[in-house]
């Protein structure tokens, strides 16, 4: 009897203890009911948060009413829960027809499993939709020659924004160099203004201005190294743009608390336009948002932008920029013919048209990647911003993707573990490049 | 989960045992869900862990890459460490107050109900809300602490690893504390009012009874407490996921966060699932090493029975 209750007692032990591995193993088949539609009619998942949600509901619908007899069906998710959801999904073949996605090495994971289809012979029989779209937007999108994300949507250059009132407030000028920039930090925080806005904890944020530094530094063959393998990561010119972001981090540059705010909740904008700091590096993507939320900063004239400022002697070219160079789509190899024949018209007669690109312009403040767009942004109330990121993306010598896109989503997590310790000086440089240079591959 | 029979059945044990066996296939449909709900995916994760998946592509047999991966890699014994922080912690952060809670709302003044409907709203909400919830109140910038201009409230309160630490320990105690002084409320009104009449005859105090009777007399319904705690410590995911990520510096960075992050950020399924196993492994022997420290008394508490 007594050997009896024990037993009884370590079984309600085990199903205490093991939900969590229900769990997930659970969540690995969540397909979501949107996962394969019907045999004939095509899928597509988009991102909620407007205006963008909007346009891009929009440019569905008209093509559904357009063509009854080749119907699309969204559904919409947040961005982070999409990127999980969608790996997921994947893996359990239950993808929608069109992937939406950043290219770069996630894309390149799906195209080396023939998860998603070669567009490359479908584009040269159709070269009228290739030629409308940036030359530069491609290279995110293929793969050993190959086009496996057709490129759609906006171009995402990294901007360096500042708030021309609290500039004028310390009478200083925008920095053209790192050296000016660094010697913004102490004049802002005498003024209790913090110099720079950051919210760390969404980790990528900080990862931006390495990507910048990188560049400026060492050019952008420095990183192109890394990416083909080469451990390159404790390379002087890394370790010298390591160090200067500790630099950075040590004169409190960032905002003090930097580490508990996150950008999903754009807490990193809102600290520039409430005047709590005084510039933020950050995407372009983020002009909308300050538009609606920051009362009339950006209408008021308050938010000045530039190119990220030079490094004294460095190798790369001041004009050169890092960012999303657009956004991609692609057919999942899943799908049956009847689906894939649906969203490759969508492709080509419904993606990214007239309407849709003016929707991105007017609503969102973004450039499309459309060849010639700048000459509709004159009747825009934005039009310098869209001139100067037009400007910005296609005269860049070197538009580079951002690094957690463009590297396997292994090496990512391992990269944002580390610069996340790098910025709370948890590591040193030398110890990041190490780190780094261990999990290249990997 | 209580180890100990009840008093009645102590009394006429071969009455208990006659009843369990014709009763016993009352046990078959919940035993079928365990099966397939804990005991497949469980072997389903073991066999993971010895291949190498990325989540997307096809699963290949890696032998025990994963397991020396996790078992030479520093982030293993640094996650027990906040694992083991965390069980520790919230046990002492919530097992007094809920029992010093759960005795005062087991008298019988009608006040003490309203307070106790009212602190048990913690419990309805859930982690994650109540984790953004937090995160809004405790930002450093646009939170409580500048909004009331309280300068002791305006930490980085996330960006440090030991005060997030203490916010995940206040979150959790603050959430789980009324369900546990629920379950001590529940065991102090059973304790037989003759036992404190006795008590005052013998001119016991206020605080003697407490220390002499009713402590004691709790000592089961402890165990069972810190049974839950200690497992729900283990596991706890949600509320650290969306208040630090496992941040700052890896500062909260529970195993079994660990083990999501490792699986579906890092794409690296067969590590991830050997975490998983260890987690079942640490799970299982402290709920058995907490049940032997209170199971082995077969006789009931209560005096003379």
């Amino acid at each position: 009897m007594d050997h009896n209750r024990a037993s009884r007692r370590s079984f309600l032990a085990l199903a205490t203890a093991t939900p969590l591995v229900a769990t997930v193993l659970a969540s690995c088949g969540d397909s979501g009911p949107a996962g394969s539609g019907s045999a004939d009619t095509a899928t597509d998942w988009i991102l909620t948060g407007q205006p963008k949600e909007g346009i891009r509901q929009t440019a569905v619908d008209d093509w559904n009413e357009a063509h009854e007899d080749q119907q699309i069906k969204t559904s919409a998710f947040q961005n982070d829960a999409y990127k999980a959801k969608i790996k997921t999904a994947i893996g359990a073949g239950q993808a929608p027809t069109i992937i939406f996605g950043w290219g770069g090495g996630t894309l390149r994971d799906y195209a080396q499993q023939n998860l998603v289809d070669d567009l490359t012979p479908w584009l040269q029989e159709n070269p009228d939709v290739k030629d409308r779209l940036f030359d530069a937007a491609f290279a995110a999108g293929t793969v050993e020659g190959k086009v496996y994300g057709l490129p759609t949507e906006t171009v995402q250059p990294l901007v360096l924004f500042y708030n021309k009132k609290l500039f004028g407030q310390v009478n200083a000028e925008p920095p053209t160099t790192w050296d000016e920039l660094m010697a913004l930090v102490p004049k802002f925080n005498a003024a209790g203004i913090a110099p720079i806005s950051l919210g760390g904890q969404s980790r990528w944020t900080n990862m931006m201005w390495l990507e910048l530094l990188f560049d400026r530094i060492g050019g952008p063959e420095l990183f192109e190294s890394i990416y083909n393998g080469q451990p390159n990561w404790t390379d002087p010119a890394a370790i010298d743009a390591l160090t200067k972001v500790q630099d950075l981090v040590k004169a409190d540059g960032f905002i003090k608390g930097f580490a508990s705010i996150t950008a999903d909740s754009n807490a990193d904008q809102a600290l520039l336009y409430t005047g709590k700091a005084a510039m933020m590096l950050h995407g372009t993507w983020t002009y909308g948002g300050m538009k609606t939320d920051g009362g009339d900063f950006v209408s008021g004239g308050d938010l000045g932008y530039m190119n990220f400022p030079a490094v004294t002697g460095g190798k790369g070219d001041p004009a050169n920029t890092f960012g999303n160079p657009a956004q991609y789509v692609s057919i999942s190899s899943k799908a049956t013919q009847a689906q894939k024949d649906i969203a490759l018209a969508f492709f080509k007669g419904g993606l990214l048209q007239e309407k849709e690109a003016e929707a991105y312009v007017t609503e969102a403040g973004e450039v499309p990647i459309l060849k010639g767009i700048d000459s509709s942004f004159s009747g825009s109330d934005d039009a310098d911003w869209l001139k100067f990121v037009y400007d910005l993306a296609t005269n860049a010598p070197s538009f580079a993707q951002s690094w957690d896109q463009a590297l396997s989503p292994t090496e990512a997590e391992t990269l944002l573990d580390n610069i996340e310790k790098l910025f709370g000086l948890a590591i040193t440089p030398q110890e990041f490049a190490d780190n780094m240079n261990a999990a290249i591959g990997s | 989960m209580s180890a100990a029979p009840p008093a009645v059945a102590a009394k006429v044990p071969s009455a208990k045992h006659t009843s369990t066996g014709r009763l016993g296939w009352l046990v078959l449909p919940a035993l079928l869900i365990f099966v397939a709900f804990a005991v497949v995916p469980l072997i389903g994760v073991f066999v993971l862990s010895f291949t190498s998946w990325d989540g997307i592509g096809s699963i290949s047999f890696a032998g025990f890459d994963s397991w020396k991966s996790v078992l030479t890699d520093p982030g293993l014994p640094h996650a027990l460490w906040i694992t083991f922080l965390i069980i520790v912690l919230s046990w002492i952060a919530q097992t007094p107050l809920s029992i010093l809670l759960g005795v005062f709302i087991s008298g019988s003044q009608k006040y003490r109900a309203v307070l106790a409907v009212l602190f048990f709203l913690p419990l309805l909400l859930s982690a994650a809300a109540v984790s953004i919830a937090y995160k809004a109140l405790l930002d450093p910038n646009f939170g409580l602490g500048p909004g009331l201009n309280l300068s002791f409230l305006t930490q980085d309160w996330l960006g440090r690893p030991a005060l997030a630490m203490g916010v995940v320990i206040f979150i959790i105690a603050w959430q789980w504390i009324p369900f546990h002084s629920l379950i001590f409320q529940g065991a102090v009104r059973q304790i037989p009012a003759s036992m404190y009449e006795a008590a005052q005859i013998d001119g016991a105090g206020r605080m003697r009874q407490f220390f002499s009777i009713t402590l004691p007399q709790l000592k089961n319904t402890l165990i069972t407490s810190s049974t839950l705690q200690v497992v729900g410590s283990l596991t706890t995911f949600d509320l650290i996921f969306v208040l630090t990520g496992g941040g700052p510096n890896d500062g909260t960075r529970a195993l079994a966060l660990d083990m999501y992050l490792t699986g579906f950020r890092a794409n690296q399924m067969g590590l991830a699932s050997a975490i998983a196993v260890i987690l079942v492994v640490v799970g299982l022997v402290l709920a058995q090493l907490l049940q032997r420290l209170g199971g082995r008394e077969r006789n009931s508490q209560l005096e003379g029975a």
